[in-house]
């Protein structure tokens, strides 16, 4: 069953025409990869999605329900969480306060700031910490932790693996399967093709703004991929996605 | 004994301050703003005291218990209609909306209740006092440090210890990220300055019985809760305190040595403080 | 992928050259033509217009001082009462009140020094309730002086003697050259080193800090020139009226005054307070009848204004038109290259660095 879908997505951002006709489906219990460069569009797709940015054209639905036009501070209740770019935890709030804003507006499910400190034993320690004061590992935990309290149908995180050191990257992987298990989709959006391919069960390749290839990572070469990816002309002459 | 006289005098005085003071920190705290109309809407709730007093034989309680959470839904649909709105617009635009605010509510108050002072009547809370030694306390002037009290240990908890209150903070941290939580930011920004208005609202009224007033006095009122505001440390509540505790303190003294240096030497203190303790006396974040 | 150097069009920064001088030439018009008002015109209307230069002073003053500068103020209220009272210490001393106006201008400037010093130490709306204070500080220092009329103020010794219709023309005139002083002098100190450095500063201060630009100079030079501009109209003020309240002139109500037109008018903008001065003048001779409710309309229109029309009537005029009275930004004047005729300019411009 379709959980999120976004249909003939675009969305400028200024001047900028950062996403274009993009559609996406994303089904209960699936994790689902963007990949692209850096200004592929990723996050602007993803602060679409979330509701921070409104987009020009297009619809996202959720169950069913027509979204595209809710306010992000209501896409909460119906189900959508996004773990922004960068973390962004509330700096003058401490790490327990910053899971606690994740309970807000929670629907009800498994995830509570308990269960999310069962998952991260080192933020019981820290709970009364300035969250400034974690390592870029740490403050991903808790951003992923604050919008699992949340409880949401899906959860979009944005670059998961920005900034991190591999090892932290990996353990970052190794956490989806989990939130999966818990009933929770995941919409991941990643430079790192690699750990993307690992993780997700469809991938979609944004360059420019539009989605130049997408399937299941085991029907897809790794040369198409680097083609789509950078835009790279193919070997039958073709520009993949080059498109103006 | 004099001196042990105006020094309890100063430190109630202060404690009025600090209640004027405690809704324009909490606004700047979390919305980062000023609002240039603080000491008009102080004044405009004595007024609307006055009126409700005088028209009904409503008892003094109950008006007090009508005004504050009237003046509460006032700041609370301020915010959500015109604050909002400016604040989206630039910081210039809010200082300049509050200070058309300001203009506004004084000259209505001034076209309605003339420039004739008045006061509220408390009954024998006006005057009554009680001796303690040699010096006299007046239940006034002792209820209104005590709401002082009470007022600036609230809305210092609020933030931290009420989840809408860290909602608050989180808002005025970040209101985008804040809203992929399910904040509404215009609703948090409401409900701060909501608690602003009631608390101006109250600190007009303990004014408004403890010396005469008028349409004009705003603007003094505003100074002397920035005053206490910058004296104490900005963002720092119990600075705040403190801070009317000082120009209280002064003013007082002042006031025995020569009763037209008064407003003056508070605000000497306050330069010197810009000068040479910028940070205040008591600097933190708190809200 | 397209590199600069292969733009297909030419591009060169220039500084607009027609309107300024055309603007110029109609200025001086204006000017000389108002100069001669007083030979054409009863007292009464040269009176008016006394008080439209001096609002329209504080106005560009504030204009400076906020638009360009970024420092709110609701304080310059000090400076329009020291200036009114310098014109009164030194008239007392019996110099000439005429003589002493650009004295009251430089005294503004001197006592700004250490003032600047004590405000620069608050931003944003701090700053704005501070100069507040520091305008009631000079105030109640004043009315302390017995010599310059305590709490009660003072009339203007120096002037009974003169016949009043030309001590009305002098004063028209005196206010008409400073008011055309000011205009000018912000618009050359704009268009200047200090004009650009304010212009990043107003942008990104950090930034602007970071590639080398003085900040604190740039921002008190500014602060400076306004202080004096509003002292010398605080010395028009006192010599049109003969003589000081200080409760009125250092009153909050000149910041009012100032903030309104310049909202009204477009802040940023050098038209703007020009614009707003202009639509000010008329509201307050229509209204004056009204009393407090001549207040409480300004009040709602500055609110009004302040939320619904951020860019003043002259920003909303000049981003729908392009017309610019006084350009202090520079255009990116790009030219197609098509072969031989490449020399005329077909395609848009585009104004960067523009004041907004």
């Amino acid at each position: 069953m379709t959980l999120l879908e976004v249909q003939g997505l675009d969305v400028h951002h200024g001047q900028l025409h950062a996403v274009r006709d993009f559609s996406l489906a994303v089904d209960a219990g699936q994790t689902v990869a963007v990949i692209g460069a850096n200004g592929a569009g990723k996050s602007t797709l993803m602060r679409a999605i979330a509701g921070s940015h409104s987009p020009t054209r297009g619809s996202i639905t959720i169950n069913g329900a027509d979204v595209t036009r809710m306010p992000a501070h209501q896409r909460m209740r119906a189900g959508i969480c996004l773990v922004p770019e960068g973390r962004r935890l509330f700096k003058s709030l401490t790490v327990e306060e910053n899971l606690d804003t994740g309970a807000y507006r929670a629907a009800a499910g498994p995830w509570n700031v308990d269960a999310v400190m069962e998952l991260f034993p080192w933020m019981r320690e820290r709970a009364n910490q300035n969250s400034a004061s974690l390592s870029g590992g740490q403050q991903q935990a808790v951003a992923i932790g604050r919008a699992l309290i949340g409880n949401p149908k899906i959860l979009l995180i944005d670059e998961l693996s920005l900034g991190l050191a591999p090892a932290v990257v990996k353990q970052m992987y190794a956490l989806l399967p989990d939130i999966v298990a818990s009933g929770t989709a995941v919409l991941v959006v990643e430079q790192d093709v690699s750990q993307a391919l690992a993780a997700a069960d469809t991938v979609h390749c944004l360059l420019e703004g539009r989605d130049v290839l997408s399937g299941k990572p085991a029907d897809l070469s790794r040369a198409r991929i680097e083609q789509a990816y950078f835009g790279l002309t193919s070997a039958s002459g073709q520009t993949v996605g080059k498109g103006h | 004994m004099d001196f042990v006289n105006t020094l309890v005098q100063g430190v109630m005085l202060g404690g009025l301050y600090a209640l004027f003071a405690a809704g324009l920190s909490l606004m700047f705290g979390v919305m980062r703003m000023v609002n240039l109309a603080h000491g008009d809407l102080a004044v405009a709730a004595a007024y609307l005291v006055v009126v409700l007093l005088g028209s009904s034989f409503l008892p003094l309680w109950l008006v007090i218990l009508i005004a504050l959470p009237l003046f509460a839904l006032i700041g609370y649909a301020t915010q959500r209609g015109l604050f909002s709105r400016s604040l989206k617009a630039g910081p210039l635009s809010t200082l300049l909306v509050t200070f058309g605010l300001s203009i506004i509510v004084q000259n209505g108050l001034l076209q309605a209740f003339s420039a004739d002072t008045r006061t509220i009547d408390f009954g024998a809370l006006n005057t009554g006092a009680f001796r303690l030694g040699p010096i006299s306390v007046s239940y006034l002037g002792l209820l209104t440090l005590a709401l002082a009290v009470a007022v600036i240990a609230g809305v210092q908890l609020f933030p931290s210890r009420t989840r809408t209150g860290r909602m608050m903070r989180a808002v005025s941290d970040d209101a985008d990220t804040a809203s992929l939580v399910g904040a509404n930011s215009r609703h948090l920004y409401a409900i701060a300055t909501a608690i602003a208005f009631g608390t101006v609202a109250l600190a007009g009224i303990m004014s408004g019985a403890r010396s005469s007033f008028d349409p004009s006095m705003g603007p003094a009122q505003l100074i002397f809760a920035f005053e206490a505001v910058v004296i104490g440390g900005l963002g720092s509540l119990g600075g705040t305190l403190a801070g009317g505790a000082v120009l209280g303190l002064t003013q007082a003294f002042a006031a025995q040595i020569d009763p037209s240096s008064t407003l003056l030497a508070g605000h000497l203190v306050f330069l010197a403080v810009l000068a040479f303790r910028p940070q205040g006396l008591i600097p933190q974040r708190a809200v | 992928m397209t590199t600069l150097e292969h733009l297909p069009f030419h591009a060169a920064v220039v500084r607009s050259g027609k309107a300024p001088k055309a603007t110029g030439g109609l200025l001086a018009a204006a000017v000389v033509i108002l100069a001669a008002l007083p030979y054409v015109a009863f007292t009464g209307a040269t009176s008016a217009m006394v008080t439209f230069f001096v609002l329209l002073i504080m106005a560009s003053m504030w204009n400076l001082l906020a638009g360009f500068g970024g420092m709110v103020s609701v304080g310059q209220q000090a400076y329009v009462g020291v200036g009114a009272y310098t014109v009164l210490a030194f008239a007392n001393l019996g110099m000439h009140p005429f003589l002493a106006l650009p004295l009251a201008a430089l005294t503004c400037a001197v006592f700004a020094i250490p003032t600047s010093w004590l405000a620069f130490r608050l931003r944003g709306d701090y700053f704005a309730v501070g100069t507040w204070v520091i305008a009631e500080v000079y105030r109640l220092v004043i009315i302390r002086f017995d010599s310059l009329g305590g709490a009660n103020g003072k009339s203007l010794p120096g002037l009974s003697g003169m016949d009043p219709v030309l001590r009305g023309a002098l004063t028209y005139w005196a206010a008409l050259a400073i008011a055309a002083l000011t205009v000018t002098g912000c618009y050359l100190l704009m268009r200047g080193r200090t004009g650009l450095a304010l212009t990043a500063v107003r942008d990104d201060e950090t930034a602007a800090r970071a590639n080398g630009v003085g900040v604190t100079w740039s921002k008190r030079l500014v602060y400076l020139v306004s202080a004096a501009g509003c002292g010398a109209a605080g010395g028009i003020l006192i010599i049109d009226s003969l003589s000081v309240q200080p409760n009125a002139i250092f009153s909050v109500q000149w910041s009012a005054y100032m903030i309104f037109i310049v909202i009204l008018g477009g802040i940023g903008y050098l038209e703007g307070p020009l614009l707003g001065a202009i639509v000010f003048f008329v509201l307050q001779q229509l209204l004056a009848g009204y009393g407090s409710w001549y207040l409480i309309i300004l009040g709602l229109i500055g609110v009004a204004g302040a939320v619904w029309l951020p860019h003043g009537l002259w920003g909303t005029i000049t981003r729908t038109t392009g017309l610019q009275l006084f350009p202090v930004g520079y255009l990116l004047r790009t030219e197609p290259v098509t072969g031989k005729t490449a020399g005329k300019t077909t395609s848009p411009k585009r104004r960067i660095g523009s004041s907004t």
